[in-house]
């Protein structure tokens, strides 16, 4: 099993730790994970992405071209990735501030309005908790306890206090999450 | 013989008055006659030696006419690329704290290619002893213009003197350095008489027992000559530094410890 | 013996293991993509627990000064830089090489030249391999392809630094620097207490002065020198070669790639099979010494090399010596900080080799 994952959008919408959470989680699991990150100024307030890949055995190429599943968070990260998605994979999106929307007829698109549900919950930090249980929802290749487990190892000790917060928004995720398009 | 001549009676120990020192290596000194590198290596192996630090001492030479301090010192000597030595000593005393660690350079080393290590070594207080001498030229190289020439002064790349406009100013780092927290006792000195001889013998010795007491960086300038380099005799040399060179860079403590 | 699991960045498991492994100092001075070694060393703060000493120098060159004046005394030491860094400190390498000491360089590569860029590049072989200083001199050259070999690479370049005393370079770049992988840590170990017979360390009474130089004013000496050292660099070209084959047995063409390249490779190799061409790759593990012979015998067996790197073609000169003549041998690679992607090198191995 391996999955390539692309996740892009804005550089402090928590894209490259929702990233680290999930390697983290594949990790409680026994799988190999890479996470490899853009990096440099591009992140201050531009587009960030990671590519994770998940896989039950050795990572060979960590930088790849071509996506089991997107999980994208902005219009230009939209416009960037949506053809990166191979035939029969999966994309996953937030609808917040999305004018073109995907249009891919090959693939399966998802919908998770985590901004707005982070906004009810009063809790906008939580909202890229709320994308990931989307993702686990549709994707279950990581299971929630795990990802619980994975905050834990992630996270500094003084911020183990907002676990409960977070978890309610992964299963808020899973909630809400809808098809758009099954290919 | 010897009783003939009286020297048996000059060689018995109660009639000692000097000795070479032990820290000094029986080799020939590669420098030129009355240059004042000799004296103040004479000066630096004779503390070593009084402290008993000949087993505790990590020295450090230049690039410069001093580049050979390791043929002539009994100690353990690490020889550094040019300007960086106050590098190496940083490294060195923070690996071994408690040896005795000194740097031994010349004008261009310490106060052009090497200002930046020199200036945040002392910034930094790193707590080794900095033995700068400034003679105003580039010895080794053949008398080019250094740092520290006078200005109006003649060396092979100021062949009409040292020109302010076009040549910048000398350069006085042992003055900048005693503006740094980080240095503990800054002092300039000379060797050209044996009275200063004992000044600057006693002035490295305060530097090095501030070191062994954690006191930060301690920063000795030997003003200096060149006979070579200036194109003047060994007396000539020592009378225009006293009428020329010692003005600019008067002598004495910069900067003392607040006791 | 126990290891420990962590997830993390390149830099951070290079940082981690130089304290496990017992290195007395760090000199760094930050740049992109490398600076969380400094970063995560000054975090750890491991005077508090191995007394290893980490110091953030004025500028590169400063810092690997201070790695000649600690290696001269015979303690474990290291820096860390980028491509313009490791610019800067070539003149101390060239000391360091010429006054045999054992030190541990890390380059975190990025595309170049001049300021560049801060991508992931391997536009330093050249500067690695061949020498990078002024004179005649080697480094040992390391190229690890995984967060893991960041780790294990650490203590591997200090014990081939004592053994040759010799400066060790980890090659990396910056994905591998800037990716997270599973790293499987080594318990801490103890720093050294007893130091080579060669080191400044003090003079005792009971022997001759130590010193550290690469000067000799006589050239007959220096000829002489330089002898020694070519001897050396013999004697680790004999001993150190490493490498690892990925599906070479039924190979009918090859890629050689080292660090992020082969890792690329690793995948084309995949995809080329899965296409029908069996294609093998030859990784180098160390880079100096190259793994010529190796790449010699398979050359005998093979239809064509593609020599994969992220530059303009510089390993691939290697590759050439290695093969001198016996199969054609070409090169491909991005630049400027892109990484190659696993179909671009099968696109380029069909249109070189195979046609279409």
């Amino acid at each position: 099993m391996t999955e390539e994952i692309i996740i892009a959008g804005f550089g402090g919408q928590g894209v490259l730790s929702m990233g680290k959470i999930m390697a983290y989680s594949a990790v409680m699991q026994d799988m190999e994970v890479s996470w490899m990150p853009s990096y440099g100024p591009e992140m201050r307030g531009g587009t960030a992405n990671v590519t994770v890949i998940i896989s039950s055995e050795r990572i060979s190429s960590p930088i790849i071209r071509h996506f089991d599943t997107g999980i994208i968070l902005n219009q230009q990260s939209l416009d960037k990735f949506e053809n990166a998605i191979k035939p029969g994979g999966v994309l996953i999106y937030d609808g917040n501030g999305i004018t073109r929307h995907p249009e891919r007829k090959d693939i399966s698109i998802y919908r998770v309005d985590a901004a707005e549900e982070a906004a009810r919950m009063n809790s906008s930090k939580t909202f890229n908790m709320v994308v990931l249980g989307g993702f686990i929802k549709v994707r279950p290749i990581i299971k929630l306890e795990n990802v619980i487990k994975g905050l834990k190892k992630s996270l500094p000790e003084r911020y183990h206090s907002l676990i409960p917060m977070n978890e309610k928004a992964l299963i808020r995720g899973e909630e809400i999450i809808t098809v758009v398009h099954k290919a | 013989m010897l009783e003939a001549t009286g020297l048996k009676e000059i060689i018995k120990p109660e009639n000692l008055t000097y000795r070479r020192s032990e820290v000094l290596v029986d080799n020939t000194l590669s420098y030129c006659p009355g240059c004042g590198h000799g004296t103040t290596h004479r000066i630096l192996a004779e503390l070593i030696e009084e402290l008993g630090l000949q087993s505790q001492t990590i020295g450090i030479s230049p690039v410069g006419c001093s580049v050979l301090l390791y043929h002539y010192l009994d100690v353990d000597i690490q020889q550094a690329a040019h300007g960086r030595a106050p590098a190496l000593a940083t490294a060195i005393k923070r690996l071994l704290p408690d040896k005795f660690v000194f740097t031994y350079q010349g004008d261009g080393d310490l106060a052009a290619i090497g200002t930046a290590e020199t200036i945040h070594a002392c910034n930094r207080g790193e707590n080794i002893l900095i033995i700068f001498v400034n003679n105003g030229i580039y010895g080794m190289t053949g008398g080019q213009m250094a740092p520290t020439t006078l200005i109006g002064m003649k060396s092979s790349t100021s062949p009409r003197g040292r020109d302010v406009k076009t040549m910048g100013n000398p350069l006085k780092m042992t003055d900048i350095v005693a503006t740094l927290p980080g240095t503990y006792y800054v002092t300039r000195q000379s060797v050209h008489t044996p009275a200063n001889v004992r000044k600057t013998k006693k002035a490295m010795r305060k530097a090095i027992e501030y070191q062994k007491l954690n006191k930060g960086t301690c920063f000795v300038e030997i003003v200096s000559n060149c006979p070579s380099g200036w194109r003047m005799t060994p007396v000539e040399s020592n009378k225009w530094m006293e009428a020329n060179m010692i003005p600019f860079y008067p002598l004495g403590d910069l900067k003392t410890p607040a006791e | 013996m126990e290891r420990e699991l962590r997830l993390m960045k390149g830099n951070e498991a290079i940082a981690e293991a130089a304290i496990r492994a017992g290195v007395d100092g760090y000199f760094g001075y930050p740049i992109t993509p490398q600076s969380e070694i400094l970063e995560y060393l000054m975090e750890a703060n491991p005077a508090e627990t191995t007394g290893m000493i980490v110091l953030q120098a004025e500028s590169e060159i400063a810092a690997i000064n201070m790695v000649y004046g600690g290696a001269g005394c015979g303690k474990k030491v290291m820096t860390s830089s980028s491509s313009p860094g490791i610019s800067l400190k070539q003149e101390g390498i060239s000391y360091i090489a010429g006054a045999e000491l054992p030190c541990l360089i890390v380059n975190v590569v990025r595309g170049g030249p001049g300021l560049g860029t801060i991508q992931p590049a391997q536009s330093d072989y050249f500067q690695s391999v061949k020498g990078g200083g002024h004179g005649d001199y080697h480094l040992i050259v390391l190229a690890p392809a995984s967060v893991q070999e960041m780790a294990d690479f650490v203590e591997l370049s200090f014990d081939l630094a004592f053994k040759y005393r010799n400066p060790v370079l980890i090659l990396s770049d910056g994905a591998i620097g800037q990716m997270m992988e599973k790293v499987y840590l080594k318990p801490q170990k103890p720093r050294a207490t007893e130091f080579p017979d060669w080191a400044t360390t003090g003079k005792s009474a009971s022997r001759e002065r130590n010193i550290i130089t690469s000067l000799d004013l006589d050239p007959e000496g220096q000829e002489e020198f330089n002898h020694k050292l070519q001897a050396k660099y013999a004697e680790i070209s004999k001993n150190e070669v490493r490498f690892e084959e990925f599906q070479c047995e039924d190979a009918e063409y090859l890629f050689v790639a080292y660090g992020t390249s082969a890792r690329v490779c690793q995948k084309s190799v995949q995809i080329a099979r899965e296409q029908g061409i069996t294609a093998g790759l030859l990784r180098p593990v160390t880079l100096f010494p190259f793994p010529s012979v190796r790449i010699n015998e398979l050359a005998g067996k093979i239809k064509g090399i593609l020599s994969v790197e992220m530059s303009s073609g510089q390993m691939v000169e290697d590759v050439l010596l290695a093969v001198n003549g016996k199969v054609q041998v070409k090169h491909f690679g991005r630049m400027g900080g892109i990484v190659t992607t696993p179909e671009e090198v099968v696109e380029k191995l069909k249109s070189f080799f195979i046609g279409g």
